[in-house]
């Protein structure tokens, strides 16, 4: 499994070697415009989202509707978004959710992946099949509901969190990392007297800072990205995480069930939402996964492969 | 994605090797400090999945939530009746509806949707420009860490009814049609956003799978005349091959989950008799009107048949002569 991780050569320049005929012109064309196309598919909605929501009544009247070409810059939709109300709240409430949701998931992922690190420790097997057994055996909606109900976290943000907090994928993966570390590193450690809680902190976590990164993302977008949790565990729409008020406020017209209440935004009434502000507030959703992206993108591929392929 | 079993490392085994010999007490005070790091986490999950997993067990149970004083006092106290819920449950034609929905959905991606990553992988590994294809994997990627709701939202701003399309179309005089909301083409609909989502995602996989295989392989088929189809059939597809087989068993033991929020999201826009799957079933028959019995039947159900086809498409695998999921733990 951690042969995974050396056996991915760094992505270098690929010349044609000397056996190798040139490919046919024409295919090689029609490959660069499948792969223009699949690029603009995802930046075209994403600079168009953008666009209209920086443009002004005007402009937006005169496309009829979403503006791909910009006139002018008119931050009025996010003034007006951010001047309280629904959605400032819910852009605060997701943030606290991401970041206390992280740390507590980072902290009990890798306490435990490295607790598991070690074959031939007390109760190391039992252990690792109760933890594996999460994937073949799990709990449906209806009495994770009851259960989660039963603790008293309904409208509460724990309910947003505590379910959810460990992922049992990403425990593998930061374990199989763990196991990868040369033992010697470790032994030396611990003859010179270190206990297990400093070869973590000291030893094994500076090593592992490529697989605590790419953890960290995964979970931090399922935090942000939290939507049916509190759906079934958020009534109270002062708590609604942004996705909840995204939904609410964009597709809601599209399906008005799943709002449950009518759609009431304070702060918001007294301007008609109009085209722009909802296409601010999808932008504030999608910048910050924007924003930490560049930093962990490099892992990607080390993060998911250790999970994915067998070594 | 796969679960990663491997419960021997061969430098672990030499590290611990002197250390089974220990006797019981002192190696529990050894390990004490890593029991102590694991049990955070098994009890969240004690609390979180495995008590819900039991929980199940009212689904041979008319459950009354109001009996007692706790959740599990009303378990107690709720009286036990067989398979009357599991009755109900196959008596619904919703139920049935929403199962062929799922299984439809599963079987049209796998045909659509599963071929498209390794395609995609196939053209990026071609792209000779390391900063090009830097940049195209970075793009593609990115959706994967949008929410259902943010997805949506793309697909309705774009070809929805008051869309970028329809208005373009109604400048130039043409008559919109209904993407978003015909429920006979929903099944295109639902796969076209899991490919805008996920297939750049996906990619990964295979694109490492490419880069793993022998340079030399193509080399001595292209000496031996192979050209550029023959060599892609024959070296690069069963090169790939492991990871393809890989990833259809874990689709395919997992047909009956397509996903819940993308389906919720549109449910009332499209219509449940295409748009309900197994997923919203239970949320709109059992937790909205609190049918608590029926819906863990419904569950039930679903981890049940999961489970078997998890362990079918591994025994397949096997047979196939491939690694499957997991084996048999070694030494």
């Amino acid at each position: 499994m951690s042969q995974a991780l050396s056996t991915i050569p760094p992505p270098a320049r690929r010349r044609r070697a000397a056996w190798e005929e040139a490919p046919p012109r024409i295919e090689d064309a029609g490959k660069s415009v499948v792969l223009a196309l699949v690029v603009l598919a995802v930046l075209f909605p994403m600079w168009s989202v953008v666009v209209t929501s920086l443009a002004s009544r005007s402009t937006i009247n005169a496309a009829g509707g979403m503006v791909v070409i910009p006139r002018e810059l008119d931050l009025s939709a996010y003034v007006t978004m951010f001047h309280g109300g629904q959605v400032s709240r819910a852009l605060w409430t997701s943030l606290l959710l991401t970041l206390g949701g992280t740390a507590l998931s980072l902290a009990l992922t890798v306490l435990a992946a490295y607790g598991l690190s070690r074959p031939g420790s007390i109760g190391h097997r039992s252990l690792l099949m109760y933890f594996l057994l999460t994937f073949l055996v799990y709990p449906g909606l209806v009495p994770s509901y009851l259960v989660v109900t039963g603790l008293g976290l309904k409208d509460t943000l724990w309910a947003l969190i505590l379910p959810n907090a460990l992922s049992v994928f990403n425990l593998m993966l930061v374990r199989t990392f763990f196991m990868g570390i040369p033992s010697e590193l470790i032994d030396s450690a611990r003859i010179d007297g270190a206990s297990e809680w400093r070869i973590l902190w000291s030893i094994v976590l500076p090593l592992s800072r490529a697989v605590v990164a790419v953890v960290g993302l995964f979970y931090a977008v399922g935090y942000w990205n939290a939507y049916f949790n509190a759906v079934l565990y958020i009534d109270d729409n002062d708590l609604w995480p942004i996705q909840r008020v995204l939904q609410s406020f964009i597709l809601a017209g599209q399906s008005p069930h799943v709002a449950g209440a009518p759609v009431n935004l304070p702060g918001l009434t007294a301007y008609p939402p109009t085209l722009a502000i909802k296409m601010a507030v999808v932008v504030v959703t999608v910048l910050p996964a924007l924003l930490v992206y560049p930093f962990v993108q490099r892992h990607f591929t080390k993060g998911v492969l250790i999970g994915a392929v067998k070594g | 994605m796969t679960i990663p079993v491997s419960t021997s490392a061969p430098a672990a085994i030499a590290r611990t090797a002197p250390a089974t010999r220990s006797p019981w007490r002192a190696r529990l005070r050894r390990d004490a400090p890593l029991l102590l790091m694991t049990a955070p986490a098994a009890l969240l999950l004690l609390l979180f999945h495995y008590a819900p997993t039991s929980g199940n067990l009212i689904a041979f149970q008319d459950y009354n939530p109001f009996l007692g004083e706790s959740a599990f006092d009303a378990f107690l106290q709720s009286e036990w009746v067989g398979l009357a819920n599991f009755q109900v449950l196959f008596a619904d034609p919703a139920f049935w509806e929403s199962l062929r929905n799922t299984l439809s959905i599963t079987l049209f991606q796998l045909v659509f949707f599963f071929p498209l990553p390794v395609v995609l992988a196939l053209l990026l590994h071609g792209v000779a420009s390391p900063r090009w294809r830097g940049f195209i994997q970075n793009v593609v990627y990115l959706p994967h860490f949008f929410s259902w709701v943010l997805v949506i939202t793309f697909f309705v701003q774009m070809l929805g009814g008051a869309g970028l399309l329809a208005q373009e179309l109604r400048q130039h005089g043409f008559v919109p049609w209904e993407l978003l909301t015909n429920p006979s083409t929903f099944l295109l609909l639902v796969t076209a956003e899991a490919v805008w989502k996920d297939v750049g995602w996906g990619s990964i996989v295979f694109l490492a799978a490419l880069s793993a295989i022998d340079p030399s392989l193509y080399e001595a088929a292209a000496v031996d005349g192979a050209g550029r189809w023959r060599r892609l059939w024959h070296i690069t597809l069963p090169g790939l091959r492991p990871v393809i087989v890989l990833l259809a068993i874990l689709r395919l033991g997992d047909a009956l989950s397509v996903g819940f929020e993308q389906y919720l999201l549109q449910r009332d826009a499209v219509g449940q008799q295409a748009a309900e799957v197994l997923d919203t079933y239970v949320y709109f028959h059992a937790i909205v009107p609190q049918q608590w019995g029926v819906g863990a039947a419904a569950g039930l159900f679903k981890s049940l048949v999961g489970l078997v086809l998890i362990l079918g498409a591994n025994r397949l695998a096997h047979r196939l002569g491939e690694a499957g999921i997991y084996q048999k733990a070694r030494g």
